[in-house]
């Protein structure tokens, strides 16, 4: 069995275009990748090089245009859309830059949100929660809304959100981009425990220093990848 | 996601624009409330109506002379446009048909009161001894056989004219003739807009001679139940058509049809406000599509974020149809409340007015708010399902 065969993520001549006026952009333009399981990805590139196409089309929040998307041996690319919601409800983890919690919601209640969608049984979702919050060290903000919490541990509660149906597939668009030196090498510290615990990581950035921390790295332009890494 | 948390969630995001949802609540409330409370009114004046027709009499037939067609129109029968007059031998005829528990022959005009120094202008029925119980009418005082020379006052009169002492044995003088009070009327207030409290009952005969007429204004037929009126109704057409040499030249009707004519007319007035105030349900519901469309445009990123975590565009829309769902729960609700409210400050204005919101009316403007929060919910929804995540998580 070859690498690629065993890989957990298979992109084969992926294509997405985007109309800007009369001008047609190939945001990806035939990318070819495969990721193991448990790797560590950094994903980096100028502005507009296509690396936050590439993180959606790999999150299914985008469908290509042309190519195979396969994910775990299946083609995810082709699901229909409920099938694609629970893939990434049950496979694929986000972090965001600017961390999308929901405002009205508590700390706790934002975490709980997958659990909820998977129709997990409230006493169980509580007891997920709470241990989540136990291990990124925010019990006692559990009741606190996202305006209520720093940025840190705004990113924090997202990193539980998105890891609390423990994804395979962890990926962050920017994770650090809003956040100081110090509390933004507190959530890759974060991110690397995830990591070292098996979860397949891709980050997204613009920040050598944090794409330099990944174990392989993904360099992008025009749509394309231009250097991979190890 | 389960039913129970699709609700909980909803409720939750209803709650925390509680602005926003209390005044989408009261919008659509009043509306209901404006439904429940005209449809109470309109109910409340067929109730009233119905009551007083009923105080007349029950299982009442009226005689009236002339053919409405032939005297164009009810009215002209009222006027006296008649063929051929109706007469005291007509109504003893009535009488002595099947199916007729009594009848009162009734005559009816003005005359000056007189006694003891005092004079006044008072409303004269001319009937029998049967006039009062057709008519549902009681003595306080005193009796009335119909005897000649019996009169019998309403309470205002009797009290207008003997203050001090019982008027039933005093002599009084009505027009140009003597008579000798036999009774008093027990209060009966209006009926139908005539005050019976302020009127005198004398004789059919004794009315024909002082109005100087042979003729009569109306026959009151009482029928033994409500299954002989008809009956009763065709059988009195026949024999005054036998008795008028083969004319029909009556009009024959019945409480009942004046009854079901004024049910229908007011029913219809009642549905008919009802409609109007539906409307404003209407525009509580364009209410709540403007404001869940503007909520899909504030809660973009919150819909993309739910759609990267998994949701299903289903379960998107399901979110906010329930959101929808809950605000018009709570206006029926709360409009209920206040269309009761208001029927009760109605009836407690205008005890008259039996102003009780039909249970119907109720459901409906309930049932109206449901639906129109609901119907107004689908476009804001179905627009939110449809958000694509990747512009909806930047915000676009």
């Amino acid at each position: 069995m070859t690498a690629a065969a065993a890989a957990m993520i298979r992109l084969e001549g992926i294509v997405r275009c985007f109309r800007m006026g009369d001008q047609e952009v190939r945001a990806l333009d035939g990318i070819d990748l495969a990721i193991g399981a448990g790797e560590y990805l950094s994903v980096m590139g100028p502005s507009g090089s296509g690396k936050s196409t590439l993180l959606n089309v790999l999150g299914l929040l985008d469908r290509p245009d042309a190519g195979r998307y396969i994910l775990d041996g299946a083609d995810v690319a082709a699901l229909s859309e409920p099938a694609q919601a629970q893939v990434r409800r049950n496979r694929i983890g986000f972090v965001f830059q600017s961390f999308h919690l929901v405002p009205r919601l508590t700390a706790f209640e934002n975490i709980e949100l997958p659990l909820t969608l998977e129709g997990i049984a409230p006493a169980e979702r509580r007891a997920r929660v709470e241990a989540a919050l136990e291990a990124i060290g925010l019990t006692d903000r559990a009741h606190h809304k996202s305006n209520e919490l720093s940025g840190g541990q705004r990113q924090r509660v997202a990193i539980a959100r998105a890891t609390i149906l423990q994804p395979a597939v962890l990926l962050a668009d920017e994770p650090t981009g809003n956040l100081d030196h110090r509390i933004g090498a507190e959530v890759v510290a974060l991110l690397e425990d995830l990591h070292r615990r098996g979860t397949t990581l891709i980050v997204v950035t613009h920040d050598r220093e944090l794409g330099a921390r990944a174990k392989r790295h993904i360099a992008m332009r025009d749509g394309k990848i231009v250097g991979d890494e190890r | 996601m389960t039913l129970r948390d699709t609700l909980a969630l909803s409720l939750a995001s209803v709650a925390s624009t509680r602005t926003r949802s209390l005044l989408i609540v009261l919008a659509m409330a009043l509306g209901v409330g404006a439904v429940v409370v005209l449809t109470a009114l309109g109910e409340g004046a067929r109730r009233y109506v119905v009551d007083q027709f009923a105080s007349l009499g029950t299982n009442l037939v009226i005689v009236l002379p002339g053919r409405a067609e032939t005297s164009g129109g009810v009215m002209g029968a009222v006027l006296g446009q008649t063929p051929r007059d109706l007469t005291l031998d007509d109504a003893r005829a009535i009488g002595q048909l099947p199916g007729v528990r009594r009848y009162a022959p009734l005559n009816v005009g003005t005359a000056e009161l007189a006694s003891g120094g005092r004079l006044r202008e008072v409303a004269v029925l001319g009937g029998n001894a049967e006039l009062l119980p057709i008519r549902h009418m009681a003595l306080a005082r005193g009796r009335f056989t119909a005897d000649a020379g019996q009169i019998v006052l309403g309470r205002v009169i009797a009290q207008e004219f003997f203050a001090d002492g019982d008027a039933v044995g005093q002599r009084v003088r009505l027009g140009d003739r003597r008579f000798r009070v036999s009774g008093v009327l027990s209060e009966q207030g209006e009926s139908m807009g005539f005050n019976t409290d302020e009127v005198v009952i004398v004789p059919v005969e004794d009315a024909q001679a002082l109005f100087n007429t042979e003729t009569l204004f109306r026959i009151l037929i009482e029928a033994d139940s409500r299954a002989a009126i008809e009956p009763v109704k065709r059988a009195t057409t026949r024999l005054l058509t036998l008795r008028h040499d083969g004319e029909e030249d009556v009009t024959v009707i019945t409480q009942d049809a004046v009854l079901a004519t004024f049910d229908r007319i007011l029913g219809a007035l009642t549905l008919a406000v009802a409609g109007i105030a539906a409307i404003s349900l209407a525009v509580a519901g364009i209410l709540v599509m403007n404001v869940m469309l503007v909520a899909v445009t504030q809660r973009t990123a919150e819909i993309g974020l739910l759609k990267a975590i998994g949701a299903p565009s289903a379960a998107v829309r399901r979110l906010f149809f329930a959101e929808a769902l809950w605000l018009s729960l709570a206006g029926g609700a709360f409009g209920f409340l206040i269309g009761q409210l208001g029927s009760w400050g109605i009836r407690l204005a205008y005890p008259a007015l039996p102003a009780w919101p039909p249970v119907w009316a109720s459901a409906a403007g309930i049932a109206t708010a449901l639906a129109t929060g609901v119907l107004a919910s689908l476009l804001p929804a179905g627009r939110a399902a449809r958000l694509d995540p990747v512009r909806a998580l930047s915000g676009k």
